[in-house]
């Protein structure tokens, strides 16, 4: 992964697209429009998008169809649990040491 | 009280790149503040299972960094080092903390941890708030454990293997 998911979800801008997205796949033109955009700037935005793999491109004739790829966000949510059992994990072994010191005291 | 009964709150702000923590612990406020503060208490829970914490050195005061190991049950070393940036005994402190080198060399950007700490009826609530932790970061740190845990699985197959 080229990018930061942190940083490309950081942008209020990208995080809207990504809300389009989740609805229905759109061409990069589409986009613009709604967004009263440049087709430069909507570019610019899915790249980023696109190298952390949140918006998958499906060519469609001439057209680029983006989709929002909803498995890499939950990776990302797997990837915090995974953090938060960690946090568990390790809370638990302090309270078993906190509970020895307190009946050796 | 039931440890069952011990509050554990973790929230994550994606956007403010912001990690909360909030645990509470059946022990007095200068037991818990020993225990986050004191390298020899630390050693004891810093790691999930079966990744144990190793501090080379600890110097507990402004300025002052632990030099520490998460180390895996093959041995595999991951350093960090934490600079204490404020202390307010048994109330709060401050540290950054960056990934390094086994000579202490150390791999920036980093975090920010705030650690608070109150007591009320003996019970001890500890606060934490851990600042730009990116998402390579969190895959770093997992990358340790998830080594740590497939060791495990790995002698615990030569176990059964041995005794069937």
């Amino acid at each position: 992964m080229k990018q930061d998911i942190f940083q490309a979800i950081a942008d209020p801008t990208r995080r809207a697209i990504l809300t389009l997205l989740a609805v229905q796949a759109l061409t990069p033109n589409v986009m613009a429009e709604k967004f009263d955009m440049s087709r430069q700037a909507v570019s610019k935005h899915i790249k980023v998008l696109q190298e952390c793999d949140l918006v998958k491109p499906e060519h469609q004739g001439r057209e680029i169809y983006y989709h929002f790829n909803a498995k890499k966000m939950q990776e990302f949510d797997h990837w915090l649990a995974q953090f938060r059992q960690n946090w568990q994990a390790q809370f638990n072994q302090l309270d078993k040491l906190l509970s020895t010191i307190k009946e050796e005291k | 009280m039931n440890n069952n009964d011990l509050l554990f709150d973790f929230k994550v702000d994606k956007v403010a790149k912001t990690v909360y923590i909030t645990r509470e612990f059946n022990a007095g406020l200068d037991l818990v503040w020993d225990a986050f503060s004191r390298p020899e208490l630390l050693d004891q829970w810093g790691a999930p299972a079966p990744m144990r914490a190793k501090t080379k050195y600890m110097d507990f005061k402004v300025g002052g960094r632990r030099f520490y190991a998460m180390v895996s049950p093959d041995g595999q070393e991951r350093w960090s080092v934490q600079e204490f940036t404020s202390i307010t005994p048994k109330t709060n402190f401050k540290m950054y903390n960056t990934f390094a080198d086994k000579d202490e060399n150390r791999e920036l950007p980093g975090s920010d941890w705030d650690y608070n700490f109150s007591e009320q009826d003996g019970i001890t609530k500890v606060y934490i708030v851990i600042y730009n932790e990116s998402f390579e970061r969190l895959e770093k740190l997992l990358e340790g454990f998830k080594i740590g845990f497939t060791m495990t699985l790995k002698n615990l197959e030569e176990l059964l293997v041995k005794l069937s």
